[in-house]
């Protein structure tokens, strides 16, 4: 099995692959040793524990899908071909690659240390540990290694020690592994663990599964015995870290916050922990009450009952552990919080999809839409499909396995009836095993289908065989579409632009055939002759933008290779050609136009810069925005597009492959509302600068310059469709993201980037009573800038629940929240602002009402939450005080209009932290808790509340919220911060616009710089510093972000609470 | 005279119901997935004024002709047409938009809406039948 890897996963971003090979080779060996068989195994043999059991009928569909032994031998012929190490992710060297997102749940997916969630019997700690064996025995788990590997530059081979990712949480997890690795010693483990434990414990109501998750015991519910001969707990499993692995212990918990109050440190301390607590009783005060903390201490008392099946009635699951918001002050956990994890069985569980990439609002499907309505929670995904994955197996194969009558990929959730049949997880029909999905290349051995990678892993990609090729894969194809008239001269962006092309021009993902070209405009359409054998770039200039024809069809778009030459000519003088233009007009319209007639042929990427409100031919817009309404408005106007003319030719455009993504650099009202179609359309994406200028806005710049870079540089996909099919019974009903829907399920990507987020709504159509679990399956369909086609194929395993106290223990707070944001979005472009925020409002009113009355059996005053939704009405009042939804402070158009579409558009870990930014003191930063990544010490501060009482005036905070960074100074700041961080004498001496962070050689230094890149790291854009004091001009908008204060016209954290309390309690 | 108007009614109210058929038709190709959402809603964009026209006809007939009560009937339906084409928003491509009509389950709404119509266009379809018939036998 573990040969097989070698070949069929392609280590996307190593240059060497014999490394791997050779220790892949060796941990098979180990692993054989480790492992006698199943039948050996007494865990298998277990029967299933009634923990999971007393609650469901055992889970049949799944249970085929056991873990499987390690096949005996290396896999090195049959259909799976060693796959170049091409692509999936183009992480240039040197471009920082996306680390783990912000607040990302976990590890889970950081592999190595993973190996200890296994039990004791089955692999020896001592083994546990090492990370190579995880790395190969279980492919899932280097797959996961968000760019962490590839620490910029020269990425180390993939399967040495190393791999333990340089993602952050990995540092402690060593330590952990001991302590996992049997309940005995689970027992023993000092405090410390059980705080880094105890976010583990996914919320649920079926306890067994709950401790499962995290503590390896026997007692496997999932597991029947003797089901299939060849189905066993394999030990395979050890490797994955299945997403309940705890977040190591970054910190120490409660130590370093020896200022809180006592009272606050039983509630408080462990946020982190406290979301996903052991059980508690129910109605027993779990606030200032010590006793939740104790808890987890003793674990081992706490876990036997709950595996011997302790029901619902005796004791409640962490996440529906109830919490009075109005008492309970400090709600936010310590690190990011994470998401909860379905109570599947583990095996299940552990190959299940990664939640960054697949994530659903609802962990817990509810049976019926009635039960669904009651619950009064939204139903959907987040995708991040095409997310930048340091490894993804890749599967090479002449037949693709699919469902015949519902066209679903095979994947880890199907179940085979026997050898010669599987039964698809989405619509249950039958098919059969085709012959050559017999033979198991791993083993070399015939007749075991359900080893095959298809089978093992949630995410995987394949190679696509030319029956899904319409027409012969497009090269990547990249044509430039600048303004040029005098405003945008002025701001001098063309240089930038010109520069970082000539910069990235090697980089720019693609093949021998790539091609480039470029079309500037300002009331005039110029193209650039740049055929070969020319001296020079020609310019063809055409004025007549009424009716727009392509002067010399052939040579406008060239190859880059044969070309490079005068395409960088054309890039060095193209900033001067335009120095002394007096044309203020600008025909936006016919340009595109132009650009569409231009790559209609092959399809591509056209990137447009875009700097002033367009004014001449179709698609001139008039400036609807009345600056003196912004803040005084009752509701906000023209959030829908003025004309449909960009709607209709981003559709055009959709049709033949062609994406537009606009760059939007102005100071000006530009339309965003109306612009932004062609882009939302047409799968492009949307990156606004408001005020750009050279000289006057540098913090701009350097922005521009690093998301340019990000920009070209990135992984593409291009003529892409993405499918999303679920099980029988569910629907989905309305999409949100950059696309075009061109049928019921169908999403017409034109070029996919790795930056992009999808989400959808789902309704249930038919009752789900039979099933014990829903899947949904992601098919992304793409021809990479090799020209490749792939298809990468993400599937997610949830379990269906008939109660309201399970949906609302498997309730994922930020997914909910990442949704009703998009759904505002849409409300507010079709009723209103008002209806939009008071949709959201009532979103939280509801659901909290709703587990009121149908959950709580014992009615206390306050505002009762579930656990799990304790961040809930914080959230709610974030997103009414997000600059997209926000009312009564001065907002432009453009920047609320920005700010929906990245609502929209943007993967949820970025989403959170523009709705509710980080809160971090800085300048007492320690090593305490700190992560290693790549060499370096990064300081993990802990989060603070959004409220200027946190604030000290001796202190410097920081904030991220997402594209921005601030680094407050206070006027009383340690003056050793000032000298060594900032390099100024004091306070008085701080820059009103300092947007660096001087390199200086103190420690202090180091960690606060180290810190910041982290975080900087972990995004794909690039958010700038700004280091500001009580005088200057961006304090406002760092307060506006304080979201728990009151503000002139919105309520405070507490108010709306009371608010909140009132409705539910009518 | 009456029997003019209602076979001029009939005339119309028989190609009223054959819009109905073809918009119920139409949209259910794009819920099986025939067509794409673009072919279908410039297809359908395209009769909604003629639609509105028909019904506009048969709504004025009655009027002149002073039948209250048909009149009435018809009065909401041709109200809605003329409301549903004013209120649609600038930036969209008319009444079936392409790219909103799998969102928030307008293709189902439409869907119902097609068959509301069409079961009202059969019953005016009857009441002509039944005046025109009347209108001849009192001739």
């Amino acid at each position: 099995m573990l040969g097989l890897w070698v070949f069929v996963f392609t280590v996307e971003t190593f240059s060497n692959q014999s490394v791997p090979l050779c220790s892949h080779s060796v941990s098979v060996k180990e692993q054989h040793a480790l492992n006698p068989g199943p039948s050996q195994n007494p865990v298998a043999l277990q029967p299933p524990g009634p923990g999971y059991m007393a609650h469901q009928t055992p889970y049949n569909p799944m249970q085929a899908k056991g873990p499987m032994p390690p096949g005996p031998g290396l896999y090195n012929s049959g259909p799976y071909q060693p796959v170049p190490p091409v692509s999936s992710n183009q992480a240039l060297p040197g471009q920082p690659m996306l680390k783990r997102p912000p607040m990302g749940p976990q590890h889970s997916m950081t592999p190595p240390q993973s190996a200890s969630p296994n039990p004791g019997s089955r692999i020896p700690p001592a083994h546990a540990t090492p990370p190579p064996v995880s790395a190969n025995n279980y492919q899932h788990a280097p797959a996961w290694q968000y760019g962490g590997t590839p620490p910029m530059g020269a990425p180390p081979p993939m399967a040495m020690p190393p791999l333990r990712p340089a993602g952050n949480h990995m540092t402690s997890s060593p330590s952990l592994a001991t302590p996992q690795a049997s309940s005995a010693e689970y027992r023993a483990t000092p405090p410390v663990f059980h705080n880094a434990m105890q976010p583990l414990c996914p919320p649920t109501s079926l306890q067994g599964y709950t401790q499962q998750g995290h503590m390896p015991t026997p007692g496997n519910g999932a597991q029947v015995p003797n089901s299939f001969d060849h189905l066993e707990m394999g030990p395979k499993m050890a490797g994955p870290l299945p997403p309940q692995q705890p977040s190591p212990p970054t910190r120490h918990m409660g130590l370093s916050y020896p200022s809180l109050p006592p009272g606050y440190q039983n509630t408080s301390a462990p946020p982190n922990a406290a979301t996903m607590q052991h059980p508690v009783q129910p109605s027993t005060q779990p606030y200032s009450h010590p006793q939740p903390y104790q808890q987890p201490s003793a674990g081992p008392a706490q876990l036997s009952p709950s595996l011997s099946g302790l029901s619902l009635q005796s004791q409640t699951p962490e996440a529906l552990r109830v919490v009075n918001l109005l008492q309970e002050r400090n709600l936010l956990p310590l690190g990011p919080v994470t998401p909860p994890t379905p109570c599947l069985p583990q095996d299940l569980q552990k190959i299940n999809c990664h939640p960054e990439v697949f994530r659903s609002t609802l962990t817990s499907i509810p049976q019926t839409q009635s039960l669904l309505n009651k619950a009064k929670l939204p139903l959907g995904l987040l995708l991040h499909p095409f997310k930048d994955l340091s490894q993804l197996p890749v599967v090479t194969s002449s037949t693709i396995v699919r469902c015949r009558s519902c066209r679903t990929y095979i994947n880890p959730f199907v179940t085979f009836l026997d050898q010669r049949r599987w039964k698809c997880n989405l619509c249950y029909r039958v098919n059969d095993v085709p012959e050559e999905f017999m033979y198991n290349p791993v083993s070399r051995s015939y007749g075991e289908p359900h080893k095959r990678p298809e089978v093992q892993n949630a995410t995987l990609e394949f190679i696509a065989p030319s029956e899904y090729m319409l027409r012969p894969p497009q090269p990547a194809v990249y044509l430039i579409v600048l303004d040029v008239s005098h405003n945008a001269v002025e701001t001098g962006y063309l240089d930038v632009v010109c520069q970082s092309l000539l910069e990235n021009i090697n980089a720019l993902p693609g093949d021998s055939r790539t091609k480039i070209g470029f079309i500037t405009f300002d009331s005039t359409i110029h193209f650039y002759n740049l055929q070969e054998g020319l001296s020079q770039p020609q310019m063809l200039i055409v004025s007549d933008i009424e009716d727009i024809f392509l002067p010399t069809p052939d040579s406008l778009l060239v190859n880059l290779n044969e070309c490079k030459e005068l395409v960088q000519d054309l890039l060095r003088s193209l900033p001067q050609m335009f120095g002394k233009t007096m044309e203020t007009q600008c025909a936006l319209g016919p340009a595109l136009q132009a650009a569409f007639k231009l790559l209609s042929a092959t399809g591509g990427r056209v990137s447009v810069f875009q700097t002033q409100l367009p004014s001449l031919g179709v698609g001139a817009l008039k400036s609807r925005e009345d600056p003196n309404q912004r803040a005084s408005a009752k509701d906000i106007q023209h959030l829908s597009p003025a004309t449909d003319f960009y709607k209709k030719l981003a559709l055009d455009c959709s049709g033949q492959q062609v994406a537009v993504d606009l760059f939007l650099l102005s100071s000006q009202y530009c339309d965003l509302a109306s612009l932004g179609c062609i882009s939302r359309y047409s799968a492009g994406s949307v990156y606004y600068y408001p005020s750009y200028h050279q000289q006057h806005n540098p913090a701009g710049v350097e922005c521009f310059q690093k998301d340019l870079k990000r920009y070209l540089t990135r992984k593409i996909g291009f003529e892409a469709v993405m499918r999303i099919r679920c099980s029988k019974g569910l629907s989905i009903h309305t999409f949100h993201g950059n696309f075009f829907v061109r049928s019921t399920d169908l999403l017409s990507l034109p070029n996919v980037n790795p930056d992009a987020g999808f989400a959808v709504q789902m309704s249930i159509e038919e009752n789900l009573v039979d099933m014990q679990s829903v899947s949904f399956q992601a098919a992304l369909l793409y021809t990479s800038s090799k020209g490749e086609r792939r298809i990468r194929v993400h599937t997610m395993c949830l379990p269906v629940v008939n109660s309201l106290s399970d949906i609302f223990a498997g309730a994922d707070v930020q997914a909910i929240t990442c949704l009703l944001a998009s759904m505002a979005v849409d409300r507010s472009v079709t009723a209103s602002l008002s209806d939009a925020r008071d949709a959201m409002t009532n979103a939280s009113i509801d659901s909290l009402t709703s587990f009121r009355t149908s959950v709580l059996t014992i009615q206390q005053p306050g505002l009762l939450a579930p656990a799990c939704l304790r961040l809930f009405p914080l959230y709610i009042l974030a997103l009414l005080k997000q600059k997209a939804f926000r009312t009564g402070t001065s907002t432009r158009l453009d920047d609320r209009v920005y700010a929906m579409c990245q609502l929209k558009y943007q993967p949820l870990a970025y989403v959170m932290l523009m709705i509710h930014p980080a809160l971090y003191r800085v300048d007492d930063l320690t090593d305490e808790g700190a992560l290693n990544v790549s060499e370096r010490t990064i300081p993990q501060p802990r989060v603070q509340q959004l409220s200027v009482e946190k604030l000290s005036r001796d202190g410097a905070f920081l904030m991220d919220a997402g594209s921005v960074i601030y680094l407050w100074i206070g006027r009383n700041c340690n003056p050793n911060f000032l000298t060594q961080v900032l390099g100024l004498p004091n306070y008085a001496a701080v820059p009103l616009n300092m947007n660096m962070l001087p390199e200086l050689d103190t420690a202090e230094s180091q960690r606060t710089r180290a810190f910041v890149g982290w975080l900087r790291e972990q995004r794909p854009f690039f958010p700038i510093l700004h280091v500001i004091r009580d005088e200057s001009p961006l304090k406002a908008s760092f307060l506006q972000n304080m979201i728990e204060d009151r503000t002139e016209s919105a309520l405070s954290y507490y108010e709306f609470l009371l608010h909140i309390q009132q409705q539910v309690s009518k | 005279m009456e029997a003019a108007v209602f076979i001029l009614s009939l005339v119309d109210c028989c190609a009223l119901i054959f819009l109905a058929v073809y918009f119920v038709i139409t949209l259910s190709d794009l819920e099986c997935d025939y067509i794409n959402a673009r072919a279908c809603c410039s297809k359908l964009n395209r009769w909604v004024v003629p639609e509105l026209v028909g019904q506009a006809l048969a709504t004025v007939l009655m009027l002149v002709s002073l039948h209250w009560f048909v009149f009435l009937l018809n009065l909401p339906v041709a109200s809605w047409n003329m409301y549903r084409v004013w209120k649609v928003p600038m930036g969209n491509m008319g009444v079936f938009d392409p790219t909103e009509i799998h969102n928030r389950g307008q293709l189902k709404s439409h869907m119902k809406e097609s068959m509301i119509k069409l079961g009202f266009h059969l019953l005016c379809f009857f009441i002509y039948l039944y005046s025109m018939i009347l209108a001849l036998i009192n001739d």
